[in-house]
């Protein structure tokens, strides 16, 4: 039965089997959906290509052809296109939008025959860390409904935490995977910068933005990485290094941990964070494992870095929003001019807009070197740093989030404390490096927490050799 | 730093976004507050600091000069809000 | 304008070309570029700006910037990075356009141009670079809508930008009729202003002779052909030296040009120039371009237009006017060296290009690709000639028209069935004049005597008595010989 699932290898087994069938486990998720709207993770479901493709897939079971994810039913976070479906990032602005091509991702994963179960809830343009920015409405955290799930991949993680599917794919551009990963209690990863391929991801910031899974283990996880890993010519930013057997990887010998002293010592670490985090070093260095307190000295700069990238890329990527080609036209639009301004102000959400300010705001003259630039040259030293810290050590170890999933409507006048959420998550999308929340803590509010192993480029074997570890701990 | 109308008139134009009356006082604020954040930045000596401009390391691969149309007419123009057989519409003021 | 006042002042003008290059696929897209089709059927995701889209360079883009920069003898950037420009056009899908803003992968270089007094000028170049081609909106078909075709969205072109040093507007002329012809020689474009795959924005201003500063710059566009160029610049210079006769402001401004009056106008102030946030292409890595690279390329070039002119007069001996004027047209000039890579008659060919095939082409509007006659033709024609077998009037009376006619034959062959090879026989034809001699017994006196006008009659006669192949030339110097004999 769905729920029953731990990890793939165990529901293949089912497949093989007989014990259960693909076309059973989407019809029993779709209940499961139905069941569960209240908690808006799914924006749609694709009942009839999911049912199509269990029934090939049930096909190939029995014929021994099957691909290495047959049966494995993934929610799409609503920025991945699937061609032929709708895709809107949680916006009015893609209203009635649909994709003409599939992303590379989403396309591999389809070759190993998993099924697409639907398009998951997100804040809209995957910018926001609390999943209450969609245009859609707001979605919950199935562990208490009265808080968030964290953001940008709302959705996509509650979709795994409920029950909804087997596995979902989000984004991560300044912790959107790992830290709703944190909030929900489920293994999420943001793989190295251009580990996996951006076509088909739909834009928010280009230098920044990883496809990311959420898994229940991380075997699930290094499985899926596996498959949509490696090279694309659609991608020039894409990375040729071959993928490894992630899905294998093993640990052996004792490890070098660099924990950031600035994390451990950070003032917003609420006291459960704190003391699981300590507990985890203690438990660490009782198992051989070398763990030291490093300086960064950078932390403070960390966010403030993340948001002037990150929102000149996007005030650049959301210019093609224009009322002209696709998506939403306001019905004011009387001329192109205001075809451009009535669309785009009346589509796009208020969060989006201030980042498009903030962006537009960051590249204009005489901004630019004192902001843009700026921020460039400190996201090099915050690079440098990393790269420094990775020759003497094996792996770098933060909490993924200061504390456990807020409640609803917390930080809704804040922009600033709202992107402060983001404040260990955001260095390995700065850096690049692989990072992988896990769900290794709860609160005294009976609310999940993660911690976050972050490894070097295209370390991601090792990342996951060391993630069993730690979740044995 | 201060932000005045003329700025967010500006950056608004830049950005073909619409800011009137109270939701222009809110951005002012909200601009002022995250540059103001942003300013951390600036306890950073970055003297001599290259920017980081790309994550992925190596040189671009370029494409074959070879042409291959994927997509129809209709399918180019299928998710158009306005558009004829032939082409996207967009509405223009009536001259004269 | 009178003179006078015109010499007073001193013309900058920097011109601006795109020239779009004749690739099979778009700069960033493989969607095809080829002109003229059907609205919105030369397209893809990628030039739709649909989102979760990512640019690919073509291969081409780099290698024609490459090939361009060396034959303008400009520097070859290394390291080429790609950057965003950032505004909204209706035709512009992404909302921004790609080029190349902190690293265009040619700098410096020159085109050099000829002046009217025959000297010849180089107009320096500041840059080239790499960057794509926005759609095209049309106004007036509907009167409610403008309407998009982004056929041409994402077609590849060269920006190639001069530094202010073109002095007038025939030197604008012939700066743009060079680059024409350059970018035809490389082919790496059509050159053709009429169809927009080349064109020109002209910036220009004037100054007194010898003032310290630059006046104030007005950029002109919409000219859609070379000559228009030179008109609007001619009537821009005069506005502007009007208005500073009468001390008038100039406005920094840009304007339109209305061909049918000759005039540029009025069409919006550079107040609200657009700030173009100008940022690094994060979705494509920077391109090396390695001196293999180079020299690969260089050892592919054709030969120049400049480069050819120096073998046709240095080393062919042919005139400078019969050289540019076989070199203005791409396609003649390939024509002419290969006839000459067959004959070494150069100056022959040349005037079979500059006469026959000329007149041909013109009288029946076809050009040198629609001509039947090959290079292959003409070079036997010359072999034919030059070995006293045809003479060169029944060449291009008789032979060339049937060569026309049937082309599929060998221009000997033509001539063997036209019973046009002439007796070059020295023995036969002396045996002829002999004959000749002892039937006119009375004329030959007199002509041995020094009545020289008799040679028309000999020559007539010899001709008439060998059927009209006797070799003329020959004839007349065999003639010559026996009569002072």
């Amino acid at each position: 039965m769905a729920s029953n699932y731990t990890n793939y290898l165990t529901y293949r087994e089912a497949l093989e089997s007989g014990s259960t069938t693909a076309v059973n486990e989407v019809k029993s998720f779709l209940t499961e959906i139905e069941s569960q709207k209240h908690l808006n993770a799914f924006l749609e479901t694709f009942d009839e290509t999911a049912l199509a493709q269990a029934e090939v897939v049930d096909q190939k079971i029995k014929q021994g052809t099957a691909g290495k994810l047959a049966g494995m039913v993934i929610g799409l976070k609503d920025n991945l296109c699937y061609k032929d479906h709708s895709v809107s990032v949680s916006s009015k602005i893609l209203t009635h939008f649909k994709s003409l091509f599939s992303g590379t991702a989403v396309e591999r994963l389809l070759a190993e025959d998993a099924i697409i179960i639907g398009r998951l809830n997100c804040d809209e343009f995957a910018m926001g860390s609390s999943n209450e920015k969609s245009a859609f409405g707001p979605v919950l955290n199935p562990v208490d409904t009265t808080r968030v799930p964290g953001g940008s991949s709302g959705g996509s993680a509650v979709a795994v935490a409920a029950n909804l599917c087997h596995a979902s794919l989000g984004t991560d551009t300044g912790g959107s995977v790992r830290q709703p990963a944190s909030f929900t209690g489920t293994v999420g990863l943001k793989p190295t910068y251009g580990r996996i391929s951006r076509w088909g991801l739909i834009a928010y910031a280009s230098s920044l933005d990883q496809i990311g899974p959420f898994t229940k283990a991380v075997q699930d996880s290094a499985l899926l990485l596996e498959v949509m890993a490696g090279g694309d010519e659609f991608d020039t930013t894409s990375s040729q290094k071959p993928v490894d057997a992630y899905a294998s990887a093993k640990s052996e010998g004792p490890k070098k941990v660099a924990v950031l002293r600035d994390a451990l010592e950070s003032e917003g670490l609420s006291p459960a964070v704190k003391a699981r985090f300590i507990e985890i070093i203690e438990k660490l260095k009782a198992k051989g494992h070398q763990v030291e307190v490093v300086d960064f000295n950078l932390l403070n700069q960390m966010v403030p870095t993340y948001y002037v990238v990150s929102n000149a890329e996007a005030s650049s990527n959301l210019s093609r929003f224009d009322g002209i080609h696709y998506g939403y036209r306001s019905e004011q639009a009387t001329d192109i001019e205001s075809t451009y301004v009535k669309s785009r102000t009346e589509g796009f959400g208020t969060e989006v807009k201030r980042r498009i300010m903030m962006g537009t705001f960051v590249l204009s003259t005489g901004y630019y070197d004192a902001y843009f630039a700026k921020a460039q040259k400190v996201r090099r030293l915050i690079q440098d740093k990393t790269k420094a810290i990775f020759q003497d050590y094996d792996f770098v170890l933060t909490p993924t989030t200061p504390h456990a999933a807020f409640k609803l409507g917390h930080n809704s006048d804040d922009p600033v404390a709202m992107y402060l959420e983001d404040i260990f998550t955001v260095h390995a999308n700065l850096a690049g490096n692989p990072a992988i929340s896990l769900p290794l803590g709860t609160n005294e509010e009976g609310m999940p927490f993660g911690i976050q192993l972050m490894a070097p480029f295209f370390g991601e074997k090792e990342l996951f050799g060391f993630s069993e570890e730690m979740m044995k701990l | 730093m201060k932000i005045d109308n003329s700025i967010v008139d500006k950056v608004a134009g830049l950005s073909k976004l619409e800011y009137k009356g109270e939701e222009k006082e809110a951005i002012k604020k909200d601009m002022e507050r995250i540059l103001d954040f942003m300013d951390l930045l600036n306890e950073v000596d970055t003297e001599g600091v290259e920017p980081l401009k790309y994550v992925t390391e190596g040189m671009l691969e370029l494409r074959k000069d070879v042409a291959h149309t994927d997509i129809t007419k209709a399918q180019a123009l299928e998710n158009a809000p306005s558009k004829d057989s032939d082409y996207f519409k967009v509405p223009k003021v009536l001259s004269k | 304008m009178d003179k006078a006042v015109r010499d007073k002042y001193t013309v900058v003008i920097g011109l601006e070309i795109h020239a779009q290059l004749n690739t099979n696929s778009k700069a960033f897209s493989s969607d095809s570029n080829q002109y003229g089709s059907t609205p919105n059927s030369n397209v893809s995701p990628i030039s739709l700006g649909h989102p979760g889209t990512l640019p690919r360079l073509n291969e081409k883009s780099i290698e024609f910037g490459i090939k361009l920069g060396i034959a303008c003898n400009s520097d070859i950037t290394e390291y080429n990075e790609f950057s965003r420009k950032n505004y909204f056009y209706a035709d512009l899908p992404k909302g921004y356009q790609i080029t190349q803003f902190d690293t265009p992968i040619c700098t410096g270089g020159h085109v050099p141009i000829r002046l009217s007094n025959g000297e010849t000028k180089n107009i320096g170049l500041t840059r080239i670079h790499i960057e794509e081609d926005s759609g095209k909106s049309i106004h007036d078909i509907d009167p409610f809508n403008s309407l998009v075709d982004l056929n041409r969205a994402g077609v590849p072109l060269l920006e190639i930008v001069t530094e202010p040093e073109i002095a007038s507007e025939e030197e604008a002329y012939e700066y743009l009729s060079e680059v024409r012809k350059l970018v035809r020689y490389l082919d790496i474009c059509d050159g053709n202003m009429e169809e927009g795959s080349m064109r020109c924005d002209a910036n220009i201003s004037v100054m007194l002779n010898g003032a310290k500063e630059f006046g104030e710059k007005v950029e002109v566009k919409n000219m859609n052909s070379i000559r228009n160029v030179k008109r609007a610049i001619s009537f821009e210079i005069n506005r502007q030296i009007e208005l500073c006769e009468k001390n008038v402001e100039i406005l920094s401004e840009t304007r339109g040009f209305d061909a049918p009056n000759g005039s540029t106008i009025q069409m919006r102030g550079k107040e609200g120039v657009n700030d173009y946030r100008f940022f690094p292409e994060p979705d494509l890595l920077p391109y090396v371009v390695t001196e293999a690279k180079i020299e690969t390329i260089k050892a592919e070039m054709p030969m120049l237009p400049n480069e050819l002119l120096a073998v046709y007069t240095n080393k062919y001996g042919l005139s400078e006017y019969d050289a540019l004027n076989i070199i203005e047209i791409k396609e003649i000039g390939t024509y002419y060296n290969q006839i000459v890579s067959l004959t070494s008659n150069y100056k022959g060919a040349a005037n079979w290009i500059m006469g026959t095939i000329k007149s041909h082409l013109n009288k029946f509007g076809i050009t040198i690709a629609e001509f039947s006659v090959t290079p292959q033709h003409i070079a036997e024609i010359l072999l034919l000639i030059d070995t006293h077998k045809i003479s060169n009037s029944s060449a291009s009376k008789k032979l060339f028209p049937a060569l026309l006619k049937s082309p599929e034959k060998t221009a000997t062959q033509l001539a063997e069935s036209l019973d046009l090879i002439q007796n070059s026989d020295s023995d036969d034809l002396a045996g002829v004049i002999d004959e000749i001699f002892t039937k006119f017994p009375g004329e030959t006196g007199r002509i041995k005597g020094g009545e020289m006008k008799l040679i028309g009659f000999f020559m007539g006669q010899i001709m008439k008595a060998s059927g009209g192949k006797a070799d003329p030339k020959m004839t007349n110097k065999l003639l010559m010989q026996k009569i002072k004999s």
